[in-house]
């Protein structure tokens, strides 16, 4: 039997980005024993790299907007997929998220009149963006920090989490883990779980996401019952950096367009105006000229197609790449330089001139960006109820990038960071009642702890096996290459024969050193979970046979009817399994089952017959 | 990472020497790895794990300047690994990355900061004025962009601890770690002494508690910043004046007394501000003179006033 610490509270929050924070200052406001833990040290969650802002209809800019409005931006951005009454809550709640940071020291650009200033930013109809420059998620992220800190919230950092525990019923317990500083493990229990560990964006070679991005959330939630979906649906952020090679995939913010910004090709032309999909086709700009005059006044002219909806930006700089268009370095090019004065653009912009200055000696001001596509969020996630964000598993809420459905097939940008100050506070909310409510000792099963601990050490007792590094190198290249922006089904069934070769390979890792700090071990107790969502996303992709936001089927390439109607349901047999088998379940018993769509009431229907 | 994506750029090798240990010792271990165009030193060290040590301990996450994980000291130098590229090192010659030397090792370039997220934990709390009939009408404070934008340079950090691993005061003296806040807090504190909305006064606390009297402002702080926040001229100058106002003036100390004020009143402002720092320090322009509400900061401006006896070495900055 393997030592370990024990800790125990009411609810435990897993992933400490703006989702887990807000949770935890939520449920110890109610008066909760809470506990955050996270994978890295506190403040440095990819919330942090969150740059244009938070979208909330607070109407300081334009008096005309609306939670109705932003609802139904927030619908037709995700393609109607989206869970309805997630999109609902969230538009109608995120002003009061955001004026709520400003009461815990949040500082805000502001607009003249005093109040918190808002950007123009893709597929919202009004300027709805509150921000700080381009360092929104960094002033957000400190701020819950701040703010937990003051109220006395327990922080466990550098904690890896390996598996969510559950009682003889099935209801979750809790968690083990080790802390990566000193590679000892450890157990909480808990009478309720949040799980608010963010994305999956690191299993692709280009991706805007940090190493944490491995998909901990999703599969932990899955492999304890809860299931998943929509995970076919990716986001390939239309601008990420291009060159140099080693920084490919760090974003350029979207308030770079926001703030008047444009798409070039080889040829100098704003290509954008080629692509205008039909569903956007009344409220775009049809010319330069018309689009320029909406930037001062959005009454003056119709919106610009450089700010159509991530999902139909990114195709088109896809497209124009491969019809030999493309910059230099395979991208194309980003203008503001021509567009607005150089102090305009060190103060609206300072991150991104810094970013590129440095990294890339491009400087901004007088030259043009080089940019392209990079894996940037995943919409689909774990199936919630949208008022208290419970799982399907009992004992188990998730909020945030984790979660799914609020975005349904795509995600306007400026819609995460609200996102998880809404549902963050309504999982703080929902797993403080649950704790509350829960009756009876919570107790932990040893074989699971055991089993979990086993599996997590032997690569350690094994000689001359797999390279971790090298076995997540090749998961990326296969799912850049196969499961990448463009899809089409025969590369799907083989990147499916991939990710079982790469899982096979996983069970034969050896690691070398002590568990201390060891970032090899690290990397191989996460691999688990990169290669579970990875099927997940290659499963929903090979089922979706239809293109719809961030999911595009070359051999499928319109959306069908039908195929808005349902989510692609994934779990696994586990599900019904309380008998306490633990390490890494054989993801290859994961099925995807499409199930309906919830249905949206008449009224809020009506709001897209208005705007006929 | 595989031999295909290693694309040499000028060509040739280099030689990244790089610390190994632990709490108990270690030594500088060298890698030699083919050069590749346009990367950082954070680069190399991820191709080093991938091929070479796969178990080099180094703490990052954004790899793009913003979360403040992957501090070290490159060529003697504190640095952001991500941010460090390698054409700007001098050619041809070994390059030394070393962990930050004031924090505890944990194991290789991984130091133990939790000395920073301690001190966090002291530094009383955002306390904001409550809003006005026409605030809470409009739905939120109003504030001007002029004045929040002294409190958002400070909002920038990072919190990579680059300015407290170069700090003289803990660098070189480990029992002051117990009394010494460090140019990080100091910057957490004047944002929040300039933020338009706090009323804390947090002035005597800056001094008895958090040290502030053992900075001697030689700007090293300010000179590693990555997010170049002007730490010693914006933030511990002006600090080191309000907390200097604070023990002298003795009508001052009897006003808060009488009128139990927290923060200066402008009349207090105008008559100490200008004269009394260098010329690149903004004078003092915010509104004060609102009752202080009842927590820790109020009850220490009641204090009587606190002795003198760490004045002298505040001398340099008044």
């Amino acid at each position: 039997m393997a030592e370990y610490e024990t800790h125990d509270f009411d609810v435990i929050i897993i992933g400490a980005g703006g989702a887990g924070l807000r949770a935890a200052i939520e449920a110890r406001s109610m008066g909760l024993r809470t506990a955050l833990v996270c994978k890295s040290l506190l403040g440095k969650a990819h919330t942090v790299m969150a740059e244009g802002g938070v979208a909330a209809a607070l109407r300081n800019v334009y008096d005309e907007d609306s939670w109705q409005v932003h609802f139904r931006d927030t619908m037709r951005g995700g393609k109607m997929l989206n869970n309805w009454r997630m999109a609902q809550l969230h538009a109608q709640e995120s002003p009061d998220r955001v004026r709520e940071l400003e009461d815990w020291g949040a500082l805000f650009d502001r607009t003249e009149d005093g109040l918190i200033l808002q950007r123009d930013f893709g597929g919202h109809r009004y300027a709805r963006l509150a921000h700080i420059g381009d360092l929104t998620g960094l002033e957000l992220i400190r701020t819950l920090q701040q703010k937990a800190v003051a109220d006395g919230i327990e922080v466990f950092m550098e904690l890896k989490v390996l598996r969510l525990l559950h009682d003889a019923d099935g209801t979750v317990s809790g968690l083990v883990g080790y802390w990566r500083p000193s590679g000892e493990f450890v157990v909480f229990t808990a009478k309720a779980v949040v799980m608010a560990t963010g994305g999956v964006g690191k299993s692709w070679t280009y991706t805007s996401n940090s190493w944490e991005s491995t998909g901990d959330g999703h599969a932990m939630s899955l492999w304890a019952g809860a299931d998943l979906i929509d995970m076919e649906c990716v986001q390939f952020h239309p601008t990420g950096m291009v060159w140099p090679l080693s920084v490919r995939g760090i974003l350029v913010t979207e308030g770079v367009r926001g703030d008047g910004g444009v798409l070039r090709n080889s040829d100098g032309n704003r290509f954008m105006f080629d692509y205008i999909p039909p569903m956007f086709a009344a409220e775009t700009a049809d010319s330069e000229e018309e689009g320029d005059k909406w930037y001062d006044d959005h009454s003056a002219g119709r919106r610009p197609p450089e700010l159509l909806p991530r999902d139909e930006v990114a195709r088109s700089i896809n497209s124009e790449v491969k019809a030999g268009r493309g910059s230099p370095h395979g991208g194309v090019f980003l203008d503001i330089a021509s567009r607005r004065s150089a102090e305009d653009i060190r103060r609206r912009l300072p991150s991104m001139y810094h970013q590129f200055k440095e990294l890339a000696g491009v400087d901004i001001t007088a030259e043009a960006m080089e940019v392209g596509p990079t894996c940037h969020y995943i919409m689909g996630g774990v199936r919630v109820d949208a008022d208290s964000t419970a799982t399907t598993a009992a004992g188990l809420f998730a909020a945030g990038e984790v979660a799914g459905g609020m975005h349904g097939a795509n995600r306007l940008g400026g819609n995460s960071l609200s996102d998880l100050l809404v549902f963050g506070r309504r999982a703080g909310v929902g797993a403080a009642e649950f704790a509350s409510a829960r009756t009876g000792t919570v107790s932990v099963d040893q074989g699971q702890v055991d089993a979990a601990i086993s599996a997590a050490v032997e690569p350690f007792e094994r000689e001359n096996g797999e390279n971790p590094y090298e076995i997540q190198h090749d998961l990326q290249s296969t799912m850049q290459s196969l499961v990448g922006i463009i899809r089409t089904g025969s590369e799907l069934d083989e990147a499916i024969g991939k990710l079982d070769e790469l899982e096979e390979r996983a069970g034969r890792i050896s690691l070398s050193g002590g568990r201390k700090y060891n970032p090899g071990w690290n990397l191989a107790t996460d691999l688990p979970s990169m290669l579970t969502v990875s099927r997940c996303t290659t499963l929903g992709a090979i089922n979706r046979k239809e293109s719809r936001g961030g999911h595009t089927r070359d051999d499928f390439p319109k959306p069908v009817e039908e195929m808005g109607k349902v989510n692609f349901v994934q779990r696994t047999p586990n599900r019904e399994n309380a008998d306490g088998v633990g390490g890494t379940p054989s993801i290859g018993t994961i099925t995807a089952t499409p199930e309906p769509i919830l249905v949206m009431p008449d009224d809020l229907k009506a709001l897209f017959e208005e705007a006929k | 990472m595989a031999e295909e994506d290693v694309q040499p750029g000028a060509g040739g090798e280099i030689t990244m020497r790089l610390w190994r240990g632990d709490e108990t010792g270690g030594e500088f271990a060298d890698y030699v790895m083919p050069a590749v165009e346009g990367e950082v030193v954070l680069d190399v060290i991820h191709r080093v794990q991938a091929t070479q040590a796969p178990d080099l301990a180094c703490r990052w996450n954004c790899k793009a300047g913003k979360c403040g994980s992957c501090s070290a000291e490159i060529n003697g130098r504190p640095s952001l690994m991500c941010m460090t590229r390698m054409d700007t090192l001098p050619p041809g010659e070994t390059v030394t990355v070393a962990p930050m030397r004031t924090f505890p090792i944990l194991r290789d370039l991984v130091t133990d900061v939790s000395y920073n997220y301690e001190v966090a934990k002291r530094i009383p709390p955002f306390n904001p004025r409550a809003k006005t009939e026409d605030e809470v009408e409009a739905g939120g404070y109003r504030m001007q962009q002029i004045d929040v934008e002294r409190s958002q340079e400070f909002r920038k950090c990072i919190e990579c601890f680059l300015c407290q691993d170069v700090c003289h005061v803990i660098r070189d003296h480990e029992e002051n770690k117990t009394s010494f806040a460090g140019p990080r807090f100091f910057a957490r504190s004047a944002e929040l002494e300039m933020h338009p909305l706090d009323v804390n006064d947090r002035r005597q606390l800056l001094q008895e508690d958090q040290g502030l009297g053992k900075c001697n402002i030689t700007k090293c702080c300010t000179e590693v910043c990555p997010e170049h926040i002007k730490i010693t001229d914006n933030a511990i100058i002006p600090l080191k004046e309000r907390a200097v106002d604070a023990k002298y003036d003795p009508i001052a100390w009897l006003g808060r007394k009488i009128l139990n004020r927290s923060k200066r009143t402008p009349a207090e402002a105008a008559a100490t501000s200008p004269a009394s720092g260098p010329a690149a320090v903004q004078p003092d322009v915010e509104v004060h003179g609102i009752p202080v509400p009842v927590g820790i900061t109020a009850k220490r401006a009641d204090a009587p006033a606190p002795d003198m006896t760490d004045t002298t070495e505040d001398a340099p900055a008044v």
